[in-house]
């Protein structure tokens, strides 16, 4: 089963107009994210103190990413001390050396596997493969894309981007007979068939939620009980973690149990949490007799001690930005043509990737509406980091040289108040070859994406720097006596201001630098 | 007091009668609003592309006028919100940096200042007609303004609010994201305009123009009569009327 060949043509505009044009993509990715963050919103609302816990939650990332070293450190002295062996990769590369060796030495055949993304990162699938081992994706989602020959559209629902009817027709091929496009009958079939691959598997294979640094524990969160199957029955547990998946503390454990599942899917809970601090011990009844941790950095290190992308290590891989992403619910995460997809992946791959050239159309795929950010459960600010990722796409010299002269005549214009002025009236000349009832109609030229879906106001007889002489005649005139109370409260702000208050304002807002 | 009005490039050029409602309504308060010739921009469209040199070009006209203000006042939240950009555009500046926290500090968008400065809710406005209202990200996520608007609306006589389907989604413009990215933008506005014609108001009203003409404009493209208008000019109509 090959890689998803389709996420890696083109630039973003590309593979965006091919989802645009799949309507059945855009109905499934659509139905399932308006339930999920409808989910999240009353998971939010229901746990009642939100936000002081999204804080707490930042709190913890930026403290632990702040002390990695340190916090790194503990974990592998005490997982090594748990008998787990330890593996550090500074590229995929080396993470897929390292995962085959291993394969090699207990001579597997087949690998049953879990939700990991950081597997799908490093194409490890593939790589097994290439040695002749069978590598088995246990999660329904992962499984259904793995027989489409796909990767995943989701951090957390690989499938997102399917229909029950479409899941109907791979399952029926896999199973070899019809299967009717039911959930259980589906869900069903997938569980039977899975059993007997779980028994028979040499390697079980997993991702990482979170490990904890205090006793060298990985925790792992799951909705179906495979993770808890791939976990226990093979005598040989492969876990890849990205090196930033650490927390302190069981304590901490507590918060992000808390935030992870109802940001993820508006569940209050997840339906499985498996705890394991190391191999089987001889009080255990199962648990695999070895067990290896290979902690992948690839990229992650680039952005500690960068100040605009260090927060991107707080991740917790909710999947939360890419249900509020209205650009996501309208293109689906194959277009973001990495890994990662929705807001996360538009800042994540090229990040990882140091940024390269093949990356740097990403960034442009966004309003920058600031919905990702007020979504995360760690506080992220994606929005933010989106900007300083076209900026320094702009620094490495890699702008586009047409919106490079538009931008230079943009300032040239606004920098000076006269030529600002000049322009609209040469604007209001000008339009009136094209306007017609009020609007512009035309899609000549630059105007053909804008008015491919809108018509264009035209710019009316005076600005309001022509009219304001007028105007402000005529408000002297009519000006009302000031209410001393509104006065007063005017003096209070102006003081409260210059004696280092915030003059009053409210603090509502989120997401501003520093 | 000195009140300055930033009117935002888009309200100057396009829409000065957004401007001229916030001025005619304050000035039944007062309220004199001053208007400083220099400014222009605030450099949002090259910020937000990574064209920071441009943006610090731009966005200097607007540090220029409005540094011995008491109060900047815009009907915008999305501007308003790019001025809260400004000591991160200019903080390798000492000299700029400073000004910029001082503009922060005492910028407003229209319906903030209205209630949190003047402490206005009732502007005495009639309006009877069904109303639907778009909350712009910039706006209520990045800048916090989100109680202030539904306590204007609340108080004026006669207008039917009804809740707009899924109103915290961005109707799709960002600015050159609107160009750069025409058909992912367009399916955006697209949704958004869907949701404005299942409420049947007959006016949509908002507090940022770009958002504005974008989804006015969706609506004529499709000959739908919906109004568009900003809560400056629905509450100065309202005021007129009553």
């Amino acid at each position: 089963m090959s890689g998803a060949t389709q996420t890696n043509l083109g630039t973003v505009k590309e593979r965006a107009g091919l989802a645009l044009n799949n309507d059945f993509l855009r109905k499934a990715v659509k139905f399932t994210t308006e339930r999920l963050r409808t989910g999240k919103e009353k998971a939010a609302a229901d746990h009642g103190n939100w936000d002081e816990w999204r804080e707490r939650g930042r709190q913890i990332r930026l403290h632990t990413i702040a002390h990695l070293d340190y916090y790194l450190n503990l974990f592998v002295e005490n997982a090594r001390a748990n008998g787990v062996h330890i593996h550090f990769a500074e590229t995929a590369a080396e993470a897929v050396e390292i995962s085959l060796a291993i394969a090699k030495q207990v001579e597997a055949r087949t690998v049953v596997k879990s939700k990991s993304m950081v597997t799908e990162e490093l194409h490890l699938n593939h790589a097994l493969e290439s040695i002749d081992v069978e590598a088995i994706e246990t999660d329904l989602g992962e499984y259904i894309i793995q027989l489409a020959g796909e990767a995943p559209s989701h951090i957390i629902i690989p499938a997102i981007h399917k229909n029950r009817y479409q899941i109907a027709e791979l399952l029926s091929a896999d199973a070899g007979e019809t299967l009717a496009p039911d959930t259980q009958i589906l869900a069903g079939f997938v569980r039977r068939k899975l059993r007997e691959k779980f028994l028979e598997a040499d390697i079980g294979m997993t991702g990482c939620n979170f490990a904890i640094a205090e006793t060298g524990s990985m925790v792992l969160f799951e909705n179906e009980g495979n993770a808890r199957m791939v976990s226990t029955v093979p005598k040989t547990q492969i876990t890849l973690m990205g090196m930033e998946r650490i927390i302190p503390s069981f304590e901490d454990l507590e918060v992000m149990a808390t935030l992870l599942p109802r940001s993820a899917t508006g569940q209050k809970l997840t339906v499985y949490m498996s705890g394991i601090s190391g191999p089987r011990r001889e009080v255990d009844a199962d648990g695999p007799d070895e067990m290896h941790i290979i902690i992948v950095d690839n990229g992650r290190s680039l952005q500690l001690g960068d100040p605009e992308f260090q927060e991107l290590l707080n991740c917790i891989r909710c999947g939360a930005c890419l249900n509020a992403c209205p650009v996501y619910r309208h293109i689906g995460g194959h277009a973001y043509g990495g890994t990662y997809s929705g807001p996360i992946g538009a800042v994540l791959t090229p990040a990882l990737k140091k940024n390269i050239a093949e990356w740097d159309d990403i960034a442009n795929a966004s309003s920058l509406c600031g919905a990702c950010y007020e979504a995360c459960p760690v506080k992220i600010p994606l929005h933010e980091m989106l900007v300083y990722l076209r900026r320094r796409k702009l620094e490495a010299g890699r702008g586009d040289k047409l919106e490079a002269i538009g931008m230079k005549g943009f300032a040239a214009v606004m920098k000076n108040s006269k030529r600002f002025g000049a322009v609209l009236k040469i604007g209001k000349l000008g339009q009136k070859l094209v306007v017609r009832d009020g609007g512009i109609r035309s899609k000549i030229g630059p105007l053909k994406g804008w008015n491919s879906y809108r018509v264009t106001p035209s710019l009316p007889s005076e600005s309001f720097r022509e009219k304001w002489p007028t105007m402000e005649q005529e408000i002297r005139h009519g000006l009302q006596e000031m209410d001393p109370a509104v006065k007063s409260r005017m003096e209070a702000i102006v003081r409260e201001r210059q004696s280092g208050g915030n003059g009053g304002k409210g603090n509502g807002g989120h997401g501003h630098h520093g | 007091m000195k009140v300055s009005l930033f009117i935002t490039c888009l309200s100057d050029a396009l829409y000065p009668r957004v401007g001229e409602a916030m001025v005619r309504l304050l000035a039944r308060y007062g309220v004199q609003v001053e208007f400083p010739k220099v400014q222009t921009c605030c450099g949002q469209p090259a910020f937000n592309s990574g064209y920071w040199k441009e943006a610090r070009e731009t966005a200097s006209t607007i540090l220029e006028a409005f540094e011995d203000c008491d109060f900047v006042i815009s009907p915008s939240g999305s501007c308003t919100g790019m001025i809260h950009h400004y000591p991160k555009l200019f903080e390798h500046d000492p000299v700029m940096l400073e000004k910029a926290i001082k503009l922060q500090q005492k910028s407003y968008e229209f319906t903030q200042f209205l209630v949190q400065v003047l402490g206005i809710t009732d502007v005495g406005a009639a309006f009877p007609h069904k109303v639907t209202y778009h909350p712009s990200c910039h706006g209520s996520r990045l800048l916090g303004v989100k109680e202030e608007p539904l306590l204007l609306m609340e108080q004026v006589k006669g207008m039917e609010l009804v809740p707009l389907p899924f109103a915290n989604d961005c109707c799709g413009f960002g600015g050159t994201f609107a160009v750069k990215m025409s058909d992912i933008s367009g399916a955006m506005v697209t949704e958004k305009a869907d949701h404005v014609l299942e409420t049947e108001a007959e006016v949509l009203v908002g507090l940022d123009l770009a958002c504005l003409m974008n989804i006015a404009g969706n609506l004529r493209y499709r000959d739908k009569p919906v109004r568009v208008m900003h809560l400056a000019e629905l509450l100065y109509e309202g005021v007129k009327g009553a």
